[in-house]
């Protein structure tokens, strides 16, 4: 595409454009987005009752159900916190995308997203930054569901220790890999996709076998159950809470599957990215 | 205003350097394979009717749209390859691009700041707050103000970085009289104090000839002609910038531009 027909550069304009804090990426653009996402919450309460919201409804009425079947004899009474254990993973992954592609929407929704990208911010910048804050979101949420779980229903979440970190882990990568397929294709579509961001994790709802275990499914079906990164959390979730047994294999194969997800999502992010420069819609992006 | 840009090519070092640079899309061509270079230190306007080619031309000057064909060099650096080594240096204004309406003005300063690299940013916050006559606004939502102070928070903005190329895109749009008179002085100001190079695309013709020192004219993706506004004025033999804009915008210009050569070849002064 280039043509040379141009002078060299300037050894000072060269020197300036050689700044290092330029040439990589820069944790300190990272983190100005991320104040700039905490400046949102801190400035607007619903949006910080919302993250609260969603999740403790949530809780109370699977809760509740748990509770009334772990009254049951036999098998269901051994089930009840495996139910809200469930609940509570399903929470880390969904709401861990919504916090990413919610944080990504404010830029479409302020249409900020020309300013920004006409800053150093590099795109991976701006994706890291959207990864700190569905950290952040759902901490927000979630920490006072989890203590909510074990006020009401005596679960408590936190006793999976080392457990809960590879679980958390690995939901996150699912999470953001979700995230950035679904920012790209908000950034390359407009807000005419939003929905996606709202809906498209409810797909692994069924096949990442969150409430039963994967070999209920047609065995078709177990194979690409399989090919899901958390379909593992939510079996070593099982095997854990039900046979009191930590699958580290079954957390590898979540980590790999998982590292091909992140990998696929972020250039499937970094692909759209340019295909909206490419269609000119960073300056005017909407419905 | 002094100084200026020398013809399309003429230029040592130019701040801004455009070759064969085209933009289509699909069968649309926005920018059809167009030249120029912009000196340092001037400032020149981009004039044209709506769909010119202006904003997009801007618009991949900043690396915001990707071209279809040709080079840009902004700042000695190739903005197709290494753009992020270079922004930088520059920044962009138009009243059509909002700020975060949710966050205050010092928040978006800070935030644009912090993205920017700024040294010492409180302090700049505090300067360019002044200097812009928004110290009393610091704290107040961004969509709680009115259009004049909107423009003037992007311009704080815009200049936060105190950028040595500096894009504006009709820049006093909206503006009454009295607060596009401010913007234009502060925008003069900053070019005196920074010696920093502006291209300006806009619709206001006063504006392009109490700022500029070059113009270009763009129609349908095209650069049909180029010079200072004086120069233009006289070449077609009008007494206003706008009456040589409306000229080229009807497709007058080539018979007024032979209506000037004739007048000059018969003796008269144009």
């Amino acid at each position: 595409m280039t043509i040379d027909a141009h002078t060299p550069a300037e050894p000072a304009a060269a020197a300036a454009a050689d700044d290092p804090a330029y040439r990589f990426i820069s944790p300190a653009r990272t983190w100005a987005m991320v104040i700039r996402y905490v400046y949102l919450l801190k400035g607007s309460w619903p949006r910080l009752v919302e993250l609260v919201y969603w999740p403790t409804v949530q809780m109370l009425m699977w809760g509740f159900l748990a509770l009334y079947l772990s009254e049951q004899s036999g098998y269901f009474a051994t089930i009840g916190s495996v139910f809200i254990g469930s609940v509570l993973l399903w929470d880390i992954l969904f709401r861990g995308q919504l916090g990413f592609s919610l944080s990504f929407m404010e830029e479409m929704w302020a249409r900020n997203m020309g300013h920004l990208m006409m800053t150093p911010l590099r795109p991976l910048e701006f994706a890291s930054a959207l990864m700190v804050m569905s950290v952040i979101r759902l901490a927000i949420g979630l920490i006072p569901v989890t203590l909510m779980a074990i006020a009401f229903f005596g679960f408590n979440l936190w006793s999976l220790g080392l457990a809960l970190v590879a679980f958390f882990c690995n939901l996150f990568l699912t999470s953001w890999s979700i995230g950035l397929l679904v920012s790209g294709l908000i950034l390359r579509y407009g807000l005419g996709a939003e929905s996606l961001a709202w809906s498209l994790m409810f797909l692994l709802l069924p096949l990442a076998c969150v409430y039963y275990p994967v070999d209920v499914l047609p065995a078709w079906l177990q194979w690409i159950s399989l090919s899901l990164p958390p379909t593992y959390v939510f079996e070593g979730m099982r095997a854990l809470l039900m046979d009191g047994v930590f699958r580290g294999d079954l957390m590898v194969w979540s980590l790999l599957l998982n590292l091909v997800w992140f990998a696929v999502g972020l250039f499937a992010f970094l692909r759209f990215f340019d295909a909206a420069r490419d269609a000119g819609s960073l300056l005017q992006l909407g419905e | 205003m002094e100084g200026g840009a020398g013809p399309v090519g003429r230029t040592g070092n130019p701040a801004i350097s455009v070759r064969g640079l085209l933009k289509r899309y699909g069968a649309v061509t926005a920018v059809g394979g167009i030249d120029f270079d912009i000196a340092k230190g001037s400032v020149t306007g981009l004039l044209g009717g709506n769909g010119a080619g202006k904003t997009t031309t801007i618009a991949m000057l900043m690396g915001l749209v990707l071209p279809s064909a040709g080079s840009i060099r902004v700042l000695g650096t190739d903005m197709l390859r290494d753009r992020h080594k270079v922004l930088h240096r520059m920044n962009f204004e138009s009243p059509y691009v909002d700020m975060p309406m949710r966050l205050t003005v010092k928040q978006n300063l800070t935030v644009f700041g912090r993205l920017y690299g700024v040294a010492h940013l409180k302090d700049r916050i505090a300067e360019t707050a002044e200097a812009l006559d928004l110290t009393h606004l610091l704290n107040r939502p961004c969509g709680k103000l009115s259009a004049g102070q909107k423009t003037r928070v992007s311009l704080a903005k815009a200049l936060i970085n105190r950028p040595e190329l500096l894009l504006l895109d009709e820049p006093t749009a909206s503006l009454d009289p009295d607060t596009a008179d401010w913007v234009r002085s502060h925008l003069e100001h900053y070019k005196a104090e920074r010696g920093a190079t502006i291209l300006l695309a806009s619709h206001n013709m006063p504006e392009v000839e109490r700022l500029c020192d070059r113009v270009l004219m763009m129609k349908t993706g095209g650069i049909v002609d180029d010079g200072s506004p004086a120069d233009l004025v006289a070449r077609y033999g009008r007494a206003t910038l706008e009456d040589v804009f409306l000229d080229v915008a009807r497709g007058r210009g080539k018979a007024a531009e032979d209506r000037a050569e004739e007048a000059f070849a018969e003796g008269g002064t144009q």
